[in-house]
């Protein structure tokens, strides 16, 4: 195999950048591992638990960059109770003891003490960008220390996380001499934050491209950080409450017709009504625009805005746009490739979105590949006609907010629409599945879906061989979450190697025993075989025949996991 | 208000058969029904702890109840109330379980906390000229609208809406009667004997009793009225006492 020396082969690695590939090229022979090995600066661990730090570090001791996730997907919703796991401390101890010059850290769904954060800040010389998604368990202490110690940092990008607000001057810390700030993106945090700090650190950052701001930061000091910023390409205005009439708004106006390069707009968390036409002029730059937590902008502002966005490529709003508002967004931009529509009210505004804003979205909008759809109803014939029009879906989520709905035209399943979708979207990665479903929509899932690696499932089939026509079915298939489910024994125990070429698999309220878990954890060593209740003590599961509230199982090569707490019985 | 205890005493064998819409639903789906009334409630200034944000859900799910709810019931009253229903095209009765719809909690915490705080910005702006306010009735089939500024105390308040739902059979109530239950000197004697109780929500999305604050402090803060009943109110109410204590 080896006709070339090492730098030849490193050199040609260089090139080899996505992390399947990169993995495929290790397994060839043991001498490509080890040259893999010592190259390797990206690693994505898609589950924490399923490696431990220590052999992370042992095996590639040039990493530069690390993307960890921890809870699973369903902790999104509340299904997994407080303190299950995903703490990043081990890990960033393990990498701190070690020699590995980490530069970038991008957590998701993780536990991160105000420790962690510290720790990490003093043990990284090079460190540049922190990137953290739904994660929790710091407070802006942590922030402050990240912003006082990392010489260098570029990139400090907070993404839906729960912070406990100190109050503190975290944006005070950041050293006079740091210059190098390309993104900083604070919008979740529900504190004061010192104005006159954040706009010196604007002005000292030359490089800053992204800047998302929480609803603390007043119009009048937006005003003056877009003067100061030009450069800006994506903004997240956090407060956009002023008065109309004000010189304030005046002054707002005339300075982002000078943010020629803004092609990115979100926030807006606080809105003044009919302010937005401030906003018009760089709504043709707009590629990106996400108002899915604007919940002062009427519908019809929100239309009005949207005609102006012709470039755009992906829309994150919520459901006060209508079917009507969601027909003016397939007129007028073309481009979409991805949109998410979100309810607005916990049941969402009461018929404000159905499949006719879908179906309009489909007829213009050719382009579109990735969809998260909160509605009232779909029908088996919109399903058809979208699966028609756009057959590039990568990701098609799909939530109609009555979970068992049926098509209500034809007071069907909708199992004829789904399938239509696996049918003609032959490279769908992602789908989950709403409404009235029986087992036969899950066959054509496990005919149809070969590309799929995420299914999630909730209140639907009949029985066992609704899931395992997908087990068999789907070959590319990695997570699968599964809940309100009549799926049992016999389906989770016909095909346990199946287990071991997926990531992780999760059942909760389903039919699955703590009998059939016993055996499943015996017959295959290499997965973890968790099962909880909400907060009860582990030791509640007595009998065989009892059924599992909740399953969590997943592949690992790190054996069984200390650090779970009372109510976790890992089999 | 005599009158509509008569009229219940004759109409209250036609409970089983009567349409109801609104938050007012069928019996069998009560207790489910019991968690949407609430859902629009979730409290996340109190608790750290995730799960509480689905707020009064968690009565009936299995963390407090210890294994009493068994999720397969989830699902029959699910197929249950589709059976139930009378006629396909009535908009179907919203269950509610944990983590559905699929929202994540921060998102959930997001727009709560906006709701509360931009409809401060909207009264502000209006000096509080009129507040026409919801009045749901359990068991009405309709809800109607009053506008608090029209009364000066509690018991004006409760004669007026004493009128307004005196035409509606609502249903059983054995005790003392809809004349008294919003008087404002016999709450807390209803509150343990009446299977009604007055409550509202707040500015900040909680339901409180109604009562509890001075007239004025509770036409600024009301937002929605709800007159519970039955054995939904067991249970809610003193808990919404709390609050208000808590409050103060």
């Amino acid at each position: 195999m080896n006709y070339f020396p090492d730098e030849v082969i490193e050199h040609v690695f260089d090139y080899v950048v996505s992390h399947s590939d990169r993995n495929s090229l290790s397994l060839v022979c043991k001498s490509w591992y080890r040259i893999e090995r010592f190259t390797r600066q990206r690693v994505f661990i898609g589950n924490c638990y399923s490696i431990s730090p220590e052999r992370l570090v042992e095996r590639f001791p040039d990493l530069k960059s690390l993307t960890l996730k921890g809870k699973p997907h369903f902790a999104d919703f509340s299904l997994v109770p407080h303190g299950w796991g995903g703490f990043v401390y081990p890990w960033i101890e393990a990498l701190a003891k070690s020699k590995v010059g980490l530069e970038e850290l991008r957590l998701k769904r993780m536990v991160v003490s105000d420790e962690s954060l510290e720790l990490l800040s003093r043990s990284f010389m090079n460190f540049k960008s922190l990137v953290l998604v739904s994660c929790e368990g710091f407070t802006t202490d942590g922030l402050a220390a990240v912003a006082a110690n990392c010489r260098s940092l570029r990139e400090l990008d907070l993404q839906e996380n729960e912070v406990e607000d100190h109050k503190g001057q975290w944006l005070s810390c950041f050293p006079e001499n740091c210059t190098s700030l390309v993104s900083l993106n604070f919008a979740c945090l529900k504190g004061e934050i010192n104005i006159g700090a954040l706009e010196r650190l604007v002005a000292r950052s030359p490089n800053l491209k992204s800047l998302r701001l929480n609803r603390s930061v007043p119009v009048d000091a937006l005003q003056r950080i877009l003067m100061r910023a030009p450069q800006l390409m994506d903004l997240g205005i956090g407060s956009f409450f002023h008065d109309l009439n004000s010189d304030a708004y005046a002054k707002l106006r005339t300075t982002i017709l000078k943010c020629t390069s803004i092609t990115s707009l979100s926030g807006f968390l606080e809105v003044a009504p009919f302010s937005l036409a401030a906003m018009y002029p760089i709504c043709q730059n707009l590629t990106s625009l996400n108002l899915s937590y604007a919940a002062g902008i009427q519908g019809s502002e929100l239309i009005k805005l949207i005609r102006h966005c012709g470039k755009l490529q992906r829309l994150w709003i919520m459901d006060c746009i209508g079917d009507k508002g969601l027909g003016v967004v397939a007129t007028a931009c073309k481009d979409l490739q991805e949109l998410r529509v979100f309810p607005s009210a916990p049941f969402g505004n009461q018929g404000a979105v159905t499949e006719k804003g879908l179906v309009a979205i489909s007829m213009g909008c050719r382009k579109l590949h990735s969809l998260l759809y909160f509605c009232h109803q779909m029908t088996n014939a919109a399903l058809i006609t979208v699966a028609k029009n756009c057959p590039n879906f990568i990701r098609f989520r799909l939530c109609i907010l009555d979970a068992t709905k049926p098509d209500p035209d034809t007071m069907q399943p909708l199992d004829e629409g789904f399938g239509a979708i696996v049918q003609s979207c032959k490279q769908l990665r992602r789908l989950s599945l709403s409404g009235q479903l029986t087992d036969q929509v899950f066959l054509y899932i496990g005919m149809y879906a070969e590309q799929l690696e995420m299914l999630s499932i909730a209140f639907a089939g009949e029985t066992d061989k609704g899931m395992l026509y997908v087990l068999n079915g789907c070959k590319k298939l990695r997570k699968l979450e599964i809940r309100d489910c009549p799926f049992g024994d016999t389906a989770l125990l016909t095909d346990i190697g199946k287990y071991e070429t997926m990531r992780s698999l999760w059942m909760s309220s389903c039919e699955v025993t703590v009998g059939a878990c016993k055996t499943l954890a015996k017959k295959m060593p290499s997965l973890n075989v968790e099962i909880f209740g909400e907060g009860e003590q582990a030791d509640c599961y007595v009998e065989d025949g009892q059924r599992v509230e909740k399953m969590y199982l997943y592949r690992t090569v790190a054996g069984k996991r200390e650090d779970a707490p009372e109510y976790v019985w890992t089999l | 208000m005599e009158v509509v205890v008569g009229m219940k005493k004759e109409k209250m064998e036609f409970d089983e058969t009567e349409l109801r819409l609104g938050i007012g639903s069928t019996k069998a789906s009560e207790e489910v029904v019991r968690k949407r009334g609430f859902s629009e409630t979730e409290n996340h200034d109190d608790d750290d702890d995730e799960n509480t944000t689905m707020d009064l859900m968690l009565n009936l799910s299995s963390k407090e109840a210890s294994g009493e709810v068994d999720p397969n019931d989830k699902i029959k009253n699910l197929q249950k109330e589709k059976t139930l229903l009378p006629d396909p095209a009535k908009p179907p009765t919203k269950t509610q379980v944990v983590g559905w719809p699929p929202v994540r909690s921060y998102r959930k915490n997001m727009l709560a906390m906006q709701k509360s705080s931009t409809n401060f910005g909207d009264e502000s702006e209006k000096n509080n000229a009129i507040s026409f306010v919801k009045v749901s009735l359990d068991g009405a089939p309709y809800l109607r609208k009053v506008d608090l500024q029209m009364y000066k105390s509690y018991s004006q308040l409760s004669d007026s809406l004493g009128k307004m739902f005196s035409s509606f059979t609502i249903g059983n109530c054995e005790s003392q009667g809809m004349k008294d239950f919003m008087n404002e000197s016999k709450l807390m004697d209803l509150l343990n004997n009446s299977d009604y109780v007055p409550t509202y929500e707040d500015k900040d999305g909680d339901w409180m009793l109604v009562g509890d604050v001075p007239w004025e402090m509770f036409v600024e803060s009301c937002k929605r009225l709800r007159i519970m009943k039955g054995k939904e109110a067991i249970g809610i109410a003193p808990r919404a006492m709390e609050k208000c204590k808590n409050r103060r």
